[in-house]
């Protein structure tokens, strides 16, 4: 159950992989999590992430086989995590890839990967989520999404569309479930150093996943239904997106 | 398809339900029996996530409520079913609230053992086993109750006497609704003669000065507890007001008020309105509001006649004032120590102080004796209670601190007011916990009635 400082006991973490969702394991463990389940591709290879996650203190940590692509297998698989471990407190939503924006540009397959990994898998994986945790008369869903997705850049507007839609669908489910006991925090991390921008140049205001983490524990706290990851991040954003077009597409962003 | 429809038919309706404190809400299908008949049916076909009873939802944290599953909202089964009041005994139904009860009996020379609030069900006094101003010398409202009728998971109608069925009484007396669906109770009053309470008040400068107050005087009083101003650091930490009283007798009452010395008819001054933002309640404002508070009580103030419900239940004069601390709420936390440990009040009160966190109402009360209930809270000692709202991450961390001291000197948190402890702590806090658990699972062994908090905590 959630308890009233925002505190879960169970989290199922879809991208068990992530960077960002192994620094949000270890701080809702600090806060008395004791069930972690890691859902990716390759379940093996989070070993590594698990024993360091009992060590942090969680009781039951496993790994399972999760893939964002094979559309088809979510409702089961959905169905299968909550008969098998009972009440899930909080899903975290944390798969997704950068991709290759050149390449996207120019071969549909890449572009195409981006978006189902992306949005498609996500709302594919949310809907038996939601009507899972609403049976359960409780839960809290919580989206990686990004700030490219707030204004599409040159640079990168595959994975900024991708993450549009995602956040999109995500505010409109969070409206739609008020009332009951779901509820749906979109997260807006700007870049943030992990796996996924190893060798990219950090942009302003970068962060790092512990950061992420703990915006994400202040927001279970506080019941924030978006969070800018740093916090700064909401005000450059509002800039950003008013700027004319024109004018946007000279940054060096 | 709509999302409703995976719902199985279930009579009632889909709500959202929080306890007074007003976080982590959950969404449960409340139904309102109206006969036992019904209660019965109800509880029969409730969905696998199972049932518990609700009364007027003033526990604190989520003892009330059932994710997923099916609450059942006692209130529509009220009513007082006998009364012998010459002998001060009352039968009444689990629904009917204290309020309606003390409408009834004050004038007719009868009161209960009340908590801070009028509108509590007997129901829920039982399931909380509740305790007011009166603990050190009447005990909790379980301590005045003689039987009850319970309604267990397995639908079942037991007649559960105190002295015949010691076992199911004191595990369902504060057992937090977990033992089955209360139907009825029969309970002792307590004699006053007027519905006026003879108050002493005084001012103490510190903690030291206030335990001592109490541990000298307290005996002199029915009544007796201690307002503490926690942001109050250095050497006034702990100061406070300490008000004490008696039942007044007709004499002690000024001669212009004993004609209606028995009429008891309180009204509400004020509704919160629903739409106030968290926030309001913070550092700031709190400590203004303390400061004046602890200024407004002359230094000592002796024989004061007050209302009985000015002295037990000022807060219910604002109707919902709980929305005060905006749509976050709040966290009461109520712990108790045993006498000896007076250090770790102390430590507590300066965290609260050098920490800045706001408490309006931080209460501090000397228990009497214990009673058999295996998860009642209270145990000779000191009890503190501070309502802190929810906001900044560390709060979290800070109760925990609190909850490791309270546990280092033997002492324990309130169930009814808890929303936040780790399960492992609770075996350490109620050493009859298996004890409990075996009663309830003999009860109920598929675990048919089943609440939030007890899924929090693993019960």
């Amino acid at each position: 159950m959630n308890d009233a400082l925002g505190s879960v006991q169970s989290v199922l973490i879809l991208g068990g992989g992530s960077d960002i969702a192994l620094a949000t394991a270890k701080a809702l463990i600090a806060r008395r999590c004791r069930t972690v389940i890691l859902a990716g591709r390759d379940p093996e290879s989070f070993s590594g992430p698990a024993k360091e996650l009992r060590h942090a203190g969680a009781n039951t940590v496993e790994s399972v086989t999760f893939d964002a692509l094979d559309h088809s297998s979510h409702p089961a698989f959905i169905e299968s995590v909550f008969e098998r471990f009972g009440d899930i407190d909080l899903v975290l939503v944390a798969f997704g890839v950068l991709g290759d924006q050149d390449r996207a540009e120019v071969d549909p397959t890449e572009a195409l990967r981006i978006l189902d990994t992306n949005f498609l898998g996500a709302v594919s994986v949310l809907v038996p989520t939601t009507a899972a945790l609403h049976r359960q008369g409780h839960g809290t869903i919580v989206v990686l999404s990004s700030v490219a997705g707030e204004r599409a850049r040159r640079s990168n507007f595959v994975y900024g569309s991708s993450k549009a839609g995602l956040d999109a669908y995500c505010q409109g489910l969070g409206d739609s479930l008020v009332g009951t006991g779901v509820r749906v925090i979109v997260v807006r991390p700007g870049f943030v150093h992990s796996k996924m921008t190893d060798g990219l140049d950090a942009a302003p205001l970068a962060t790092d996943p512990e950061h992420v983490a703990g915006a994400i524990i202040s927001a279970l706290t506080r019941g924030t239904e978006i969070v800018w990851v740093p916090r700064q991040m909401r005000y450059v954003m509002s800039v950003l997106r008013h700027l004319p077009r024109a004018v946007f597409r000279r940054l060096p962003v | 398809m709509s999302r409703e429809s995976v719902i199985t038919e279930q009579p009632g309706d889909d709500v959202l339900l929080a306890g007074w404190g007003g976080t982590a809400p959950t969404r449960a299908r409340l139904a309102s029996p109206l006969t036992e008949a019904d209660a019965r049916q109800l509880l029969d076909r409730a969905p696998d996530r199972g049932a518990i009873a609700r009364g007027l939802g003033r526990a604190y944290g989520d003892a009330a409520q059932n994710a997923g599953g099916l609450v059942l909202d006692a209130t529509a089964l009220s009513g007082i079913i006998d009364a012998d009041l010459d002998r001060g005994i009352v039968t009444a139904r689990a629904g009917t609230s204290l309020d309606e009860l003390m409408r009834w009996l004050i004038p007719r020379g009868w009161f209960l053992v009340t908590p801070g609030t009028r509108f509590v069900t007997v129901g829920g006094a039982i399931a909380s086993d509740i305790h007011g101003k009166g603990h050190h010398v009447d005990g909790t409202f379980g301590n005045k109750v003689r039987s009850f009728r319970l309604l267990t998971g397995s639908g079942e109608v037991l007649d559960v006497d105190r002295e015949s069925s010691p076992e199911v009484f004191w595990a369902t007396t504060g057992g937090m609704g977990l033992t089955g669906v209360l139907l009825d109770a029969t309970f002792e009053l307590i004699p006053t003669e007027t519905r006026f309470i003879r108050v002493d008040e005084e001012r103490c400068p510190d903690l030291d000065a206030m335990f001592s107050a109490m541990e000298e005087s307290d005996s002199a009083y029915r009544y007796s507890v201690a307002w503490i101003d926690c942001g109050a650091t250095g050497k006034h930490l702990g100061r406070g007001i300490l008000g004490r009283g008696n039942h007044a007798t007709l004499d002690e009452v000024p001669k212009t008020k004993r004609s209606l010395a028995h009429r008891f008819d309180p009204h509400q001054l004020a509704v919160a309105p629903p739409i106030l933002p968290s926030g309001l309640i913070n550092a700031w404002t709190v400590k203004a509001f303390n400061e004046l508070w602890y200024r407004k009580t002359r230094v000592s103030h002796r024989d004061l006649i007050q209302d009985i419900g000015l002295f037990f239940h000022p807060l219910d004069m604002i109707d919902e004032w709980s929305r005060v601390y905006g749509s976050r709420g709040f966290v009461q936390y109520q712990f108790v120590v045993p006498f000896g440990a007076e250090d770790t009040v102390r430590r507590i009160i300066e965290i609260l102080g050098n920490e800045n966190w706001p408490s309006f109402l931080a209460v501090l009360k000397r228990f009497g004796a214990a009673n058999p209930g295996m998860l009642s809270f209270p145990m000779p000692g000191w009890t503190l209670t501070v309502d802190i709202p929810v906001g900044r991450a560390e709060l979290a961390r800070t109760f925990d601190r609190f909850d490791e001291m309270v546990l280092q000197v033997g002492g324990r948190v309130y169930l009814a007011k808890d929303a936040r402890t780790r399960p492992e702590n609770l075996g350490r806090m109620y050493p009859r916990l298996p004890e409990w658990r075996e009663v309830r699972h003999r009860l109920d062994p598929d675990h048919r009635i089943a609440s939030d908090l007890s899924r929090r905590l693993g019960l």
